[in-house]
């Protein structure tokens, strides 16, 4: 804009002819630039504009109403928590990590290709970043890696137990102990027999080596007792007895309780049989530990209602650390060696250089990284649209994926446009400061 | 690992289908809006050598599948070619776009008459009384014309029913743990606690979009309410906080309120999708026993999984609930035209034939309304045994009741009866609150 004015003044000056030729020459090369920006840019949002202030069809007039309901409903209102969730925290994390790597990436051989690693993810579309994630977040370990990788880790600190899921087949027998442990309701005499009939175990889960069940021979010396599984496949049979058909559960552990300390443990054998021995006379609590009814970890809802904007976020940051890590390598390679040197010169360590020299060198260029992600994650989309389940989409709204449904699900355009207009204000401040600081830049 | 690859192969469609809507956005073709004379030659194929009809559908997988065979015999017939366009579950969010930029599809199959008549009202639908009316008149039954008609003018062929009134189960399953196919309500619930018994979680629920839950609400109010009621609650005549709709909430919470009973507990079924609710049935170990959901789940057993349909899977009728008449639900889809072109018209009209419908039906996974469809083209009894429940259950037939709703109410993924009804899944002892938030979602679109 100024250029052109003093454009203008040198003109006035100049012979008339070529006054006139000069005047036209910008405009003409500016032109294809300006139609299409017309077009597609100016003209849309003024029409979203006017568009927000009528209803549905178009047809009539309704004013601010479209902003009202805007702010009254609550998709919106989820849509713009989230969409501030995202602000403070995709940006910053992704500057920062950028800024780390950035800075590791000069210190390492084979730099070039650790860049190369990091920045691939850009290259590929949101949509196949969507669909990988998509997949990486499947709640059965076997398929998402996220839950894989967490599972590997939980299976080795709590083995899951013989019997995952099992539960007693008379609840009236049996009590359920606070931490998931099953107790036979009665406490059982020395020389008494106790059975733990035990149902909800698919056939692929009975313990290998099962035989049928058979009653517990009673022992003078110890406790005898049983587990079976209380159901025999194709039905049949009676809850609470050991009927034909009826397997034994082995390596199952049983312990006997006294005052709340364990006196002594065993394990069932092949048709579900155990003998606690070892024990004094008297009568004790016979339970089965927690430990046999574990289930095996079944992953994480990563993509349900809680865990879903921030899931989507770490994609999010994947994809664009890259693009941080390169434009601040590239701020990097332009601070003066001598500044650092004389730091260190002066004695400062290595994380003093970083905190105190080469970050405030670096922080204009760190703003431009961070509002530019600001713009970018303002108009977040296309990961949340492929990411997210359908049950978990309203948890995870953010106001373009609003915009997108009321514009083109229902077909409320006025709405729409309202959500569009706004969306527009959201992003203003942001270009307004990008576009200052490319203008101090220039000064 | 089959399991594994098939529900890799399913994410992907469905994204798929996300970037085609995406790229749907584009497109600059001019409307025809051509008032040339309508050709009325039924039967009698036109030449469309070299012409080129783009049809969308909600259909994925095995059923996009299908229909593609339906489509190659009228590109056998007239010479055009037909590109198929996955639309996803909500169609009207792939179409709207299209019909803003003035390049819609020539036809679209809509999954439901709440949508037509959206559509219909807005002008966005071309009338097919010239096209298909005689067929649709000779052929189909008055219901047929009633709920394909906006204003009494004919909008769409119903091409596909679905029936919705049956409950598909692993047959190994029930076996192994003793039990028979119950037929009342109460002696579901002794058949599920048994299968539960027996190791495997009984219910499977596709509650990731939502709409299978609003066909379990629909199913249950028809059997608790009555057909009467039914018709009043579809018009919102009478209001969701009604108390035959709280009655119709707590049968359903004794499906949702014991999470024991649901494949993966009550997070499994918000995260599994219907396709991925009939596939867990069948996979080896079974993940669940039962299925709520139509006679399109045999298209998925025998397209997804290794199960075969009549030996590994069968259905039984939804259960009666305190000695309910028999009723069916029934769903559809309906062929519309949105372009006047020749291709269009052609493809319309070929759709209420017979002809194209036993295509289809010879697949399996596919009921037909057209009553000059030949029966025995179903491809087993169990096919069979779906069509001819819907012929018997005659006047209590109803039409699937979120489907005749205001699209943003009825029919939008995370709004409305969808999504209301994965809250209650979320929490079924709230009642009250579920008809609550029903209502006033209703009474909004309602405009009211």
């Amino acid at each position: 804009m100024s250029d052109d004015a003093r454009e203008g003044s040198a003109a006035t000056s100049a012979p008339p002819v070529e006054r006139r030729k000069r005047s036209w020459a910008p405009l003409l090369f500016l032109a294809p630039a300006l139609v299409l920006l017309g077009a597609i840019v100016v003209y849309p949002i003024f029409f979203s504009v006017g568009r927000s202030l009528f209803d549905a069809s178009g047809g009539r007039f309704v004013g601010l109403d479209n902003y009202q309901e805007m702010f009254s409903a609550e998709s919106t209102r989820t849509a713009i928590k989230n969409n501030l969730i995202w602000v403070v925290f995709a940006p910053s994390i992704v500057t920062a990590v950028g800024l780390v790597f950035a800075v590791l990436t000069e210190r390492i051989k084979w730099s070039t290709a650790f860049k190369v690693a990091i920045f691939m993810p850009m290259a590929i579309s949101f949509l196949s970043a969507g669909v990988t994630w998509r997949l990486i977040y499947e709640q059965d370990p076997d398929i998402g890696l996220a839950n894989a990788t967490v599972g590997a880790v939980v299976n080795v600190f709590r083995p899951p137990g013989v019997l995952p899921g099992a539960r007693p087949s008379q609840e009236d027998a049996f009590r359920p102990v606070g931490d998931g442990s099953l107790e036979a309701a009665d406490p059982v005499d020395v020389g008494g027999t106790v059975g733990f009939g035990l149902v909800a175990i698919p056939p692929e889960q009975v313990p290998e080596g099962a035989v049928q069940a058979v009653e517990p021979a009673a022992r003078d010396d110890g406790i005898a007792g049983v587990v079976w599984l209380d159901f025999a496949p194709g039905g049949g049979g009676e809850p609470g007895g050991i009927d034909t058909n009826e397997l034994g559960l082995p390596g199952v552990d049983v312990e006997a309780v006294s005052g709340g300390e364990v006196v002594t443990s065993a394990t069932t054998g092949p048709d579900g049989t155990f003998v606690l021995e070892g024990v004094q006379q008297g009568a004790y609590e016979v339970r089965l530990p927690s430990s046999n009814f574990r289930e095996p970890f079944g992953g994480l809802t990563w993509l349900g209602p809680t865990l879903v904007t921030p899931a989507i976020i770490v994609s999010y940051i994947w994809i664009w650390a890259g693009f941080a890590m390169v434009v601040i390598a590239a701020g990097l390679a332009a601070i003066p060696r001598e500044t650092l040197e004389a730091s260190r010169v002066d004695g400062a360590n290595e994380w003093q250089v970083f905190r105190r020299v080469t970050v405030p060198l670096l922080a204009p260029l760190l703003a431009v990284v961070l509002v530019t992600l600001v713009i970018n994650v303002l108009k977040i989309f296309d990961l949340v649209l492929v990411i997210a389940p359908g049950s978990a989409q309203r948890d995870a709204n953010v106001i373009a994926l609003q915009l997108w449904k009321t514009a083109f699900g229902i077909r409320d355009f006025g709405l729409g446009s309202a959500l569009a207009v706004f969306l527009l204000l959201l992003v203003v401040p942001a270009m307004a400061f990008n576009i200052r600081r490319f203008r101090a830049e220039q000064s | 690992m089959r399991a594994m690859r098939t529900r890799i192969a399913r994410t992907v469609a469905a994204l798929a289908t996300v970037a085609l809507v995406a790229a749907a956005c584009g497109g600059g073709e001019e409307l025809d809006e051509g008032t040339g004379t309508t050709e009325t030659s039924a039967g009698a194929a036109v030449d469309l050598s070299g012409e080129t009809v783009e049809v969308a559908a909600t259909w994925t997988g095995a059923e996009q599948d299908r229909f593609e065979m339906v489509l190659d015999g009228f590109a056998e017939q007239t010479g055009a070619t037909v590109r198929f366009r996955s639309a996803g579950d909500d169609i009207a969010a792939f179409l709207g776009p299209r019909i803003e930029g003035g390049d819609p599809p020539d036809v679209a199959i809509l999954p439901q008459p709440g949508v037509v008549k959206t559509f219909a009202q807005q002008g966005d639908l071309l009338s097919i009384e010239d096209v298909a009316g005689e067929e649709v008149d000779a052929n189909f039954s008055k219901t047929a014309r009633e709920v394909g008609s906006v204003d009494g003018t004919l909008y769409g062929v119903w091409f596909k029913v679905a029936q919705k009134s049956t409950v598909w189960y692993n047959v190994n399953v029930l076996e192994g743990a003793g039990v028979e196919p119950p037929a009342t309500w109460e002696e579901l619930q002794q058949v599920a606690q048994t299968i539960s018994d027996y190791g495997v979680p009984p219910y499977s629920i596709g509650a990731d979009v939502g709409w299978p839950l609003s066909d379990l609400f629909e199913n249950i109010y028809l059997r608790t309410a009555g057909p009467d009621m039914y018709d009043q609650l579809a018009a919102h005549e009478i209001p969701w906080t009604d108390q035959s709709v709280k009655d119709a909430l707590s049968v359903m919470a004794d499906i949702f309120g014991e999470p024991d009973l649901l494949a993966g507990g009550t997070t499994g079924a918000e995260q599994t999708d219907f396709n991925g609710s009939v596939t867990q049935v069948f996979e080896d170990p079974p993940e669940g026993a039962l299925i709520f959901e139509g006679d399109f789940v045999g298209g998925v057993i025998s397209g997804e999984t290794k199960a075969k349909v009549g030996t590994d899977a069968d259905f039984f009728d939804f259960p009666s609930i305190d000695g309910s008449e028999p009723a069916v639900l029934g769903g559809g889809d309906f062929a519309v035209l949105l372009a006047d072109t020749e291709g269009g018209k052609a493809l319309i009209e070929y759709l209420a034939t017979p002809e194209a419908a036993e295509i289809w039906a010879a697949e399996g996974g596919f009921i037909s309304p057209n009553t000059a469809v030949d029966p025995s083209v179903y491809p087993d009894e169990v096919s069979q045994r779906a069509a001819q429940a819907l012929v018997e259950a005659g006047d209590s037939v109803r039409y699937d009741l979120s489907d005749l709703q205001p699209t943003e109410f009825g029919a939008t993924t995370g709004q409305g009866i969808w999504g209301l009804l994965i809250d209650f899944l979320r929490d079924p002892s709230d009642v009250d609150g579920t008809a609550q938030a029903l209502e006033s979602a209703a009474k909004k679109a309602y405009g009211e």
